[in-house]
């Protein structure tokens, strides 16, 4: 049979179509991979973008002394008396007033003008109030809150059509809105207030911001870093380095590997039963749920860690004990520090991984409605022991509200999330690449 | 770092957090259906008083009333949020553990609705509509045969040609046991089916059983998740009815239309008069012992109830609570401690 090293033979042939047929394989998972989350990206920054942006009103709020203050001595306990409730009719006069300024006219009843006014503002005018007492007498400018409806429409959740339809507002309010628009009154900018203020509850959705679920996330990530890391360090180095070989190890690296895989929830009914039950650490607070995702991390950073001294030649080990270093001393000065970008990298991964995860946080009670800022320690709860939420949960919660507002919120908490994780992912990428020795 | 330094962090960070234990903000933990009501108020009395916000959690009726009995102490709940009367059971389970004087609360009352897509049919119903349509069986000539009905005019010939399909709530919702009773049940009592199983020589509670199967054959759907997630799943198939609550219907009235049920349009005032028949009240627990224990509990409890918060002009009703008639009487309740099983 004559061959030729320019005509291809059949069994050539064959498998170089099974070569382009793989690499056809390939290309198209890659292809569904990225479609997948590309739609992911599309529809979360679609409905979420607009979270980052808050309609306000700028209005001058007259501050009547015989509604607020009817003494007239402004005793801080009797102003105190007057709710926020008695507060609301005086930004509906606010708005009312600026409305006639404007020479805006409307059928509407004054009723649905106050309720243009998110039922937050009442709030934020009744605070600076009760700290200065002295403004009562005067015109104070705000710039306060549009309700949910009326931010929705210069968002384009609402319309003129669904608000017809809508029970909450109505094309009129709607027209005004416009109009407090066109001549600046009403302004719809940046929202840092979306990762500051804490939630808040249906009735106001404009109101509702991560800060307390930013602020839990933190504490429970600082949780798990300072317990996890070292017992996952420490117990990685003793078992590769230091333990003997034998079936007990085994027995340990196999559990190991077997927790790692264990549903996240089975995290939570255990921390439900040791730390809260038993222990009797508070509910909610960032202490349990760090404590319980320490514990959901710690077989991924072991795994990693292991990994990572593995990859550090035996040699290296050799030539220290060879001159003279203690078992000790060969691990501690040589093998760690050529370890520690894979360390370090594993932790990121197993932190990253602990700040999305809701299972576990649903049973030790953080899936809650938590307005108070919890502080890292008081006295009476003691280290980081205040009720709190985190960043999935808040996601978790905002998609089970009755207000279609709370929908873009939710996936403006997902982008929050989402860009969180990649700054963790890059620097973790980042350390790897910068500090990598290849043998 | 060595070793022993970590343990030492380590055992430092264990110390300081066994201290732990005083608690000044309230608890509260249950229904789903109360926690919107229980956030608004929770939020108001945050802004208006010197106490922390109470933190309010949500996981079910069943769920909250069980933390509720867990014990007395300051790392269990205060208050449960309930959309059903407490059962003798747990008020057993809860006296074991040790939570004995429970104060009972109704807020007021919660409309149950069937609504649609807004650009679909528009339905009027009866129970006994509810009964043929989503039945496991119907009783037929003596006998219990499959529900075949597919189509809302094989039910009732009003009805146009639309495919039956319902989102009902799932089994762990107290709605669930709620549309069971006043709208199957009911219209199994209605349409004289029960009485025909019970003249046929069935006992009474098997008869009443087999009026409350619901078919299992895809044409209704249960839904463990949120309201949310029945109004997805309206939007994905324009022919499905949900099963709501009132305050979520009233908050997406640009995307559903509500059915009237006996002719009666569901509102907070046709609830309140009675005429609408599927209502449920809702209640929140306190545990008395906790009262002067943990701050506020007392005063979040009665700024719950008080008039400007629960009255029909208050917060409240504006997002969809049918307020309580006898409102000055759960106040003296409230503001008496008068706890369950005191005679009163």
């Amino acid at each position: 049979m004559k061959t030729s090293l320019l005509a291809a033979d059949a069994r050539t042939k064959k498998r170089n179509a099974a070569e382009a047929r793989f690499k056809a394989y390939g290309f198209a998972a890659i292809i569904v991979a990225m479609l997948a989350l590309l739609i992911l990206l599309t529809s979360v920054l679609g409905n979420g973008m607009s979270s980052f942006r808050q309609t306000y009103i700028a209005l001058d709020v007259a501050l009547p002394e015989e509604k607020l203050d009817k003494s007239g001595v402004r005793d801080l306990s009797v102003m105190s008396k007057v709710t926020t409730i008695g507060y609301a009719p005086i930004l509906r006069n606010a708005l009312l007033d600026a409305l006639a300024a404007q020479g805006i006219e409307t059928e509407l009843s004054n009723k649905d003008i106050g309720n243009m006014i998110s039922k937050e503002a009442a709030a934020t005018v009744r605070n600076k109030v009760l700290a200065n007492p002295d403004l009562v007498g005067q015109t104070v400018s705000f710039d306060v809150l549009a309700s949910g409806r009326i931010d929705g429409y210069f968002k384009g959740r609402v319309t003129m059509e669904s608000a017809a339809l809508d029970g909450n507002t109505s094309p009129e309010a709607l027209m005004i809105a416009q109009a407090l628009a066109d001549a600046g009154v009403m302004e719809t900018k940046f929202n840092w207030n979306f990762f500051i203020w804490p939630d808040a509850s249906d009735q106001r959705p404009e109101a509702a911001g991560l800060g307390v679920a930013i602020l839990g996330s933190l504490y429970m990530m600082i949780v798990v870093l300072v317990l996890a890391l070292p017992i996952g360090v420490a117990s990685s180095i003793y078992l590769e380095e230091f333990a003997p070989k034998n079936r007990w190890t085994d027995l340990i690296e196999v559990n190991i590997s077997n927790l790692a895989a264990v549903p996240s929830i089975v995290y939570g009914i255990l921390g439900l039963a040791i730390f809260i039950n038993f222990m009797e650490f508070n509910q909610s607070s960032p202490l349990v749920g760090g404590l319980v995702l320490t514990l959901m991390t710690l077989p991924t950073i072991i795994i990693s860690t292991r990994a990572a001294l593995k990859s550090v030649p035996p040699s290296i080990r050799d030539a220290a004990l060879g001159v003279g270093a203690s078992k000790m001393q060969s691990v501690f000065h040589h093998v760690l520090p050529l370890a520690a970008p894979g360390i370090l990298t594993g932790t990121i991964i197993g932190l990253a991984q602990a700040l999305g995860e809701t299972a576990p946080l649903l049973l030790i009670g953080m899936v809650a409605f938590v307005r108070e800022y919890p502080a890292a320690y008081t006295p009476e709860s003691g280290l980081f022991g205040e009720a709190s939420t985190a960043l999935p949960v808040q996601v978790f919660n905002w998609t089970q509200r009755s207000d279609p507002a709370f929908v873009e919120r939710a996936s403006g908490a997902i982008i929050t999330l989402l860009v969180f994780l990649l700054i963790m992912n890059a620097v973790a990428i980042y350390l790897r690449r910068r500090f990598e020795r290849r043998w | 770092m060595s070793i022993m330094k970590l343990t030492a962090t380590t055992a430092a960070i264990a110390l300081m957090t066994t201290a732990a234990a005083a608690r000044d903000n309230v608890q509260v933990a249950g229904s789903s259906t109360v926690l919107p009501y229980a956030a608004i108020v929770a939020e108001v009395f945050g802004e208006n008083f010197d106490f922390p916000t109470p933190v309010v959690e949500s996981g079910g009726s069943s769920a909250g009333l069980k933390r509720f009995c867990e014990g007395v102490g300051e790392n269990t709940i205060d208050i449960a949020n309930a959309s059903r009367a407490i059962k003798s059971s747990e008020v057993e389970a809860c006296a074991a553990a040790g939570v004995t004087d429970i104060i009972e609360v109704r807020i007021g009352y919660d409309g149950i609705v069937f609504a649609s897509d807004i650009n679909g049919n528009a339905f009027a119903f009866t129970p006994e509509d509810w009964y043929k349509a989503l039945a496991n069986e119907h009783f037929i000539d003596g006998e219990l045969v499959a529900n075949t009905f597919t189509s809302w005019n094989e039910v009732n010939p009003e009805f146009p040609d639309q495919p039956i399909q319902a989102f009902i709530p799932g089994t762990k919702h107290g709605t669930r046991e709620v549309f069971e009773e006043k709208v199957i049940l009911a219209g199994c009592e209605e349409g004289g089916f029960f009485q025909a199983m019970l003249d046929a020589g069935v006992d009474e509670d098997t008869a009443e059983g087999k009026c409350m199967a619901i078919r299992t054959d895809g044409r209704s759907v249960d839904i463990d998740g949120d309201y949310t997630e029945t109004l997805a799943r309206i939007e994905a198939d324009t022919n499905g009815i949900g099963v709501f609550g009132l305050a979520f219907y009233e908050n997406n009235t640009d995307k559903l239309q509500v059915a009237t049920m006996s002719d009666v349009v569901p509102t907070t005032d046709s609830i309140a008069a009675g005429d609408y028949p599927v209502s449920r009240p809702l209640y929140f627990y306190i545990k008395a012992a906790h009262i002067g224990v943990i701050p506020g509990v007392k005063e979040f409890a009665e700024f719950f109830v008080s008039d400007d918060i629960a009255g029909p002009d208050g917060p409240l009703a504006e997002y969809g609570l049918v307020s309580d008639p006898e409102l000055a009487k759960v106040q003296d309740t409230v503001s008496g401690e008068v706890v369950m099983g005191s005679g009163s």
